[in-house]
């Protein structure tokens, strides 16, 4: 450490904090700094939505495999090498012509890190967490996303015992796509359900 | 973008950052790497960030991931509030 490094040397409250939380549970070799280092790469490597769109492009097709999905999502995800922290008690819900499926987490923000890495900011917001249950059909048009009135909108809350993902329906006109070109037009937004594709 | 060094090496999201500043994804991941290493269930850590977010409901997320993590490794007596006070760093560490 010198005095002159270049990065500005001021340190908020709560990163001195958690340099603390972390200097302290290493020495007491709770935590290996390594291991933090490799859960962090992981998170920026490996972790994210594209994931989660090669799930949903499986289930577009190949019918099967969209049966075990919605049976068990956590066995199905598994199946294509997604799994880990917050990847247990995965629940899928299907869109349809007459249901649309919303996720929030009310109480903090719960999310399902394999197959959508970590949630965006608006998914913590307390607006979010709130109008979410409140009002869906009014927030989802204010995030661009109309549901047309005939179309129920189910709200699912995360818990302990589910982490949601959302199978959005499969646009028309996609017939001739393969596996890997749906999985690149499956976004993040339409596997939480505020958008649709 | 003009922040510099860590620009791109953060996540992103859609076009979104995932974390804010490097402290985020350390707290973040010791939250994951502790409750891996004492063999807890990963509600042992949410109940806590569930409480510190109805808590203080306007507080940055991670600033309550942060408060979050020491409640449980103080309650765990892991450390003290003392221990920590000590501990803490003055400047950052060079990247």
């Amino acid at each position: 450490m010198t005095a002159d490094h270049h990065h500005p040397a001021e340190l908020a409250p709560v990163e001195a904090r958690i340099a603390a939380i972390e200097s302290v549970l290493v020495e007491k070799g709770l935590l290996d700094t390594e291991a933090v280092d490799a859960i962090v790469r992981n998170f920026e490597d490996n972790l994210g939505p594209m994931n989660g769109a090669k799930v949903v492009a499986r289930a577009w097709t190949d019918q099967a495999y969209k049966e075990r999905l919605l049976a068990d999502g956590t066995a199905a995800i598994r199946e294509l090498g997604f799994e880990g922290p917050e990847g247990d008690y995965m629940v899928v819900v299907e869109n349809t012509p007459e249901v649309h499926n919303l996720v929030v987490c009310t109480l903090c923000s719960c999310y399902p890190w394999p197959t959508l890495g970590l949630p965006p900011k608006w998914y913590k917001a307390p607006a979010y967490r709130s109008r979410a249950v409140r009002e869906p059909r009014k927030l989802l048009a204010e995030m661009g996303t109309v549901i047309p009135d005939g179309v129920e909108i189910r709200v699912w809350d995360s818990s302990a015992e589910a982490r949601y993902l959302v199978l959005p329906m499969r646009p028309d006109g996609t017939d001739q796509m393969t596996e890997e070109q749906l999985a690149g037009i499956v976004t993040r937004d339409s596997m939480i359900g505020v958008q649709r594709l | 973008m003009t922040s510099g060094l860590d620009d791109t090496s953060l996540p992103r999201d859609n076009g979104e950052l995932v974390f804010e500043a490097p402290w985020q994804a350390r707290a973040l991941a010791m939250a994951v790497a502790l409750v891996e290493k004492l063999d807890l269930p990963w509600d042992a850590f949410r109940h806590r960030l569930m409480t510190e977010i109805a808590s203080d409901p306007q507080r940055p997320y991670y600033e309550s991931w942060c408060a979050a993590l020491e409640s449980m490794a103080i309650d765990l007596e892991l450390t003290t509030p003392g221990a920590l006070d000590a501990a803490a760093p003055t400047e950052r560490e060079p990247l």
